[in-house]
């Protein structure tokens, strides 16, 4: 599947933290082509399971997830406007002259104003505007927006998929569409190989309020290894060189105490045996990313991080690399199906003998 | 009407580069069989109406939008730009824009809100620190597809929604020119000449020039205008209210209205039903302040469409208040002899 049409179906889906029930038929159907079984937890988290071939095979879960930061109604004003709070951490940056969609009892278009500059003094114009300074403007007559919105609903900030030069894409949603992606393409290759450890691939909820999803899909998999595949910052001019990872210059990895040692150097070496580019991304304590809730569930689960670099997060800007996604695909798959796997020296000696 | 405003709304005509905005124009007044020329500056003036009682008019209705322009490409591919004509830049940050006559996708990028530091969420982000990212990999790379000069518009398409409303970029003043594009279509009792005008954004360039060689002796504009009914804003500074009809100025920050000219629209506006309102800021301009002070002087209205968010990607307006605001002019035009014959040039 190309990558790009698979990136641009998969940001079109409207999947807000909390709310994501509606969309996660469609990532079923998508991870279901590749799969010997998907199904939907109660949470809808989605799980695509490829059976290994071998008994002593290990159990790796994948997970990327698949939910959007968004906004919720939280109150009306006269004359078709709506007042919002923020689901997730929202960018108010690039909020103002946006375009949403409400899903209330069905979809509703709307703009996203505030006051007009020329009625704002220059000390106001030199700060950011608050989330609270602005609203939605529906252009529907009173009655008819109380009857289709409620306060609670969720609102989708709107923008388009573009292909850009030097294989490169911008829209929203690519936090972390891109990590869907990569898990769709890793089974696609997976498909055609026969691999001896048990695969649960997992599009995950509510990572934006809170690593929700990643909490309750290890407590039902009880997996022994955990990849977790997220966006970290792209290069930015001016942002630190330490936080952001050059696009298209090989997969950051995750190391950290987040990370299990053994397990991310075993597949930092299966990169450089198959030739993959890595680029080592380090995390002093909690990366931001599912990897923190995994690690301390159950008995404890070691888990690596795999990371396709992103500039302009949490906006409908959001640009990465294609390639990016391709690489960690590939890298992820090979993991998964590699029998080189170990989570000890002595679990290392079964394997050895195996 | 609503069909060619959807059409213009496509069209990348910012300050500067109205060319295919002129083109589509063109073609339009070649199929009604109008005479028309397009002057040095780029306005395009149509001739329409006959040339028989002594009243010449000159309806004006800017071609161009906001936007950017490439100055500096920087060493690691990225495009910096300035701001042509005037609008809220802290609209800017995560906007895509269409750069360049090959429409080059670009968004303005600036570092994520996670690597930003206390101060930096709490301020707006200055327009020297804002760029465009287009994806390149060095300014070599940039190189081949863009250079210094180039112009950048808001990619932002047309939708319906609400009741009646209309969300595109560059309503200021495509509305105007679909206006035009029908008032041209009637029969008029005197001599007509419809400019479509050029850098109305950056000064009231193209107005300021189109006035000189039609010489009217009335003028009408037809703009875009703020529109501010909107919460947080109350009393006099809603300046128009959406859906209320077309809104007449008497002063803004660059001409005073004729108010002869005046009276006239609000009775014609009254007699004929057609909802109207007045701008009650004094705030913005347009074509009117150059074309007021050209030659010897000129009688001038400018009859706006209230825009919300105006200046930005999504700017809104209401479908009927563009009918009415056609209506109006319309209306008041054809009546214009019965007010003016004879006494303009005396007056």
């Amino acid at each position: 599947m190309r990558t790009d049409t698979l990136l641009e179906q998969l940001c079109k889906i409207n999947a807000i933290a909390g709310f994501e029930a509606s969309a996660s038929n469609e990532i079923k159907e998508i991870f279901g082509r590749y799969c010997d079984k998907v199904w939907v937890d109660t949470f809808y988290n989605v799980i695509g399971y490829k059976k290994g071939s071998s008994k002593n095979g290990k159990k790796i879960m994948i997970t990327a997830h698949y939910d959007q930061i968004g906004l919720i109604v939280t109150g009306y004003e006269k004359n078709g406007f709506l007042r919002v709070s923020n689901l997730g951490g929202v960018d108010t940056k690039a909020l103002l002259a946006r375009e949403v969609t409400v899903h209330g009892k069905k979809d509703v278009f709307g703009v996203i104003g505030a006051k007009p500059p020329h009625l704002l003094s220059g000390d106001e114009m030199k700060k950011n505007v608050k989330l609270t300074d602005l609203f939605i403007d529906t252009g529907l007559p009173d009655e008819e927006l109380k009857e289709t919105v409620a306060v609670g609903d969720p609102v989708s900030i709107n923008s388009q998929f573009v292909r850009m030069v030097n294989g490169c894409a911008a829209g929203r949603n690519l936090d972390n569409r891109c990590g869907v992606a990569a898990c769709v393409l890793a089974l696609e290759k997976l498909k055609n190989i026969e691999h001896e450890n048990d695969v649960y691939v997992i599009a995950t909820v509510q990572e934006e309020a809170g690593l929700i999803g990643a909490i309750s899909s290890s407590y039902n998999i009880e997996p022994d290894i955990a990849v977790v595949i997220d966006v970290c910052h792209g290069d930015m001019p001016e942002a630190d060189k330490a936080s952001t990872f050059t696009l298209g210059k090989g997969v950051p990895v995750g190391v950290g105490p987040a990370f299990n040692k053994n397990v991310t150097q075993q597949l930092l070496k299966l990169a450089d045996q198959e030739g993959i580019p890595t680029q080592l991304c380090v995390e002093a304590g909690d990366p931001g990313t599912e990897a923190w809730a995994i690690q301390v569930s159950g008995m404890g689960i070691a888990v690596v991080e795999v990371c396709i670099p992103l500039r302009y997060m949490h906006t409908g800007a959001e640009l990465v690399n294609l390639e990016d996604v391709d690489t960690a695909a590939a890298l992820v798959s090979k993991f998964a199906a590699g029998r080189t796997v170990r989570l000890s020296k002595e679990d290392a000696d079964d394997t050895d003998t195996d | 009407m609503i069909r060619t405003l959807i059409e213009l709304t496509k069209i990348d005509g910012v300050s500067g580069d109205e060319e295919q905005v002129r083109k589509y124009i063109e073609e339009r007044v070649e199929k009604y069989g109008l005479e028309h020329m397009t002057d040095t500056i780029g306005n395009l003036i149509v001739r329409a109406g006959e040339n028989s009682g002594n009243l010449k008019v000159m309806l004006a209705a800017h071609m161009d939008e906001v936007g950017l322009i490439i100055n500096h490409i920087t060493d690691d591919g990225k495009l910096k730009f300035a701001a042509v004509g005037g609008f809220d830049t802290r609209i800017l940050t995560g906007q895509h824009v269409r750069i360049g006559d090959s429409k080059i996708p670009g968004v303005i990028g600036y570092k994520s809100i996670h690597l930003q530091e206390k101060k930096e969420r709490e301020s707006a982000v200055k327009l020297k620190d804002l760029y465009i990212d287009i994806g390149a990999k060095d300014r070599e790379d940039a190189e081949k597809y863009i250079k210094l000069g180039d112009f950048a518009a808001f990619s932002s398409e047309p939708v319906f929604f609400g009741k009646n409303r209309l969300k595109a970029k560059a309503l200021d003043d495509r509305a105007g020119c679909a206006v035009l594009l029908e008032l041209v279509k009637e029969k008029w009792p005197f001599e007509l000449y419809a400019c479509f005008t050029v850098q109305e954004e950056v000064g009231l360039r193209g107005a300021t020039v189109a006035a000189k060689r039609v010489a009217p002796d009335i003028a009408v504009v037809i703009e875009g205008t703020t529109c501010a009914d909107v919460p947080e804003v109350s009393g006099h500074e809603i300046s128009t209210e959406i859906g209320k009809g077309p809104a007449l100025t008497f002063i803004d920050r660059t001409a005073i209205a004729d108010s002869i000219l005046l009276r006239h629209f609000e009775s014609t506006a009254k007699k004929e039903s057609i909802p109207f309102q007045w701008k009650q800021t004094v705030s913005g301009g347009n074509d009117a302040g150059k074309i007021q002070v050209s030659g010897s002087g000129v009688r001038v209205i400018a009859v706006s469409v209230p825009c919300r968010y105006i200046h930005s990607p999504v700017s809104v307006l209401d479908i009927y208040d563009l009918e009415n605001t056609k209506e109006l002019v319309k209306k008041a035009l054809l009546t214009l002899p019965l007010v003016f014959d004879g006494r303009q040039k005396n007056d």
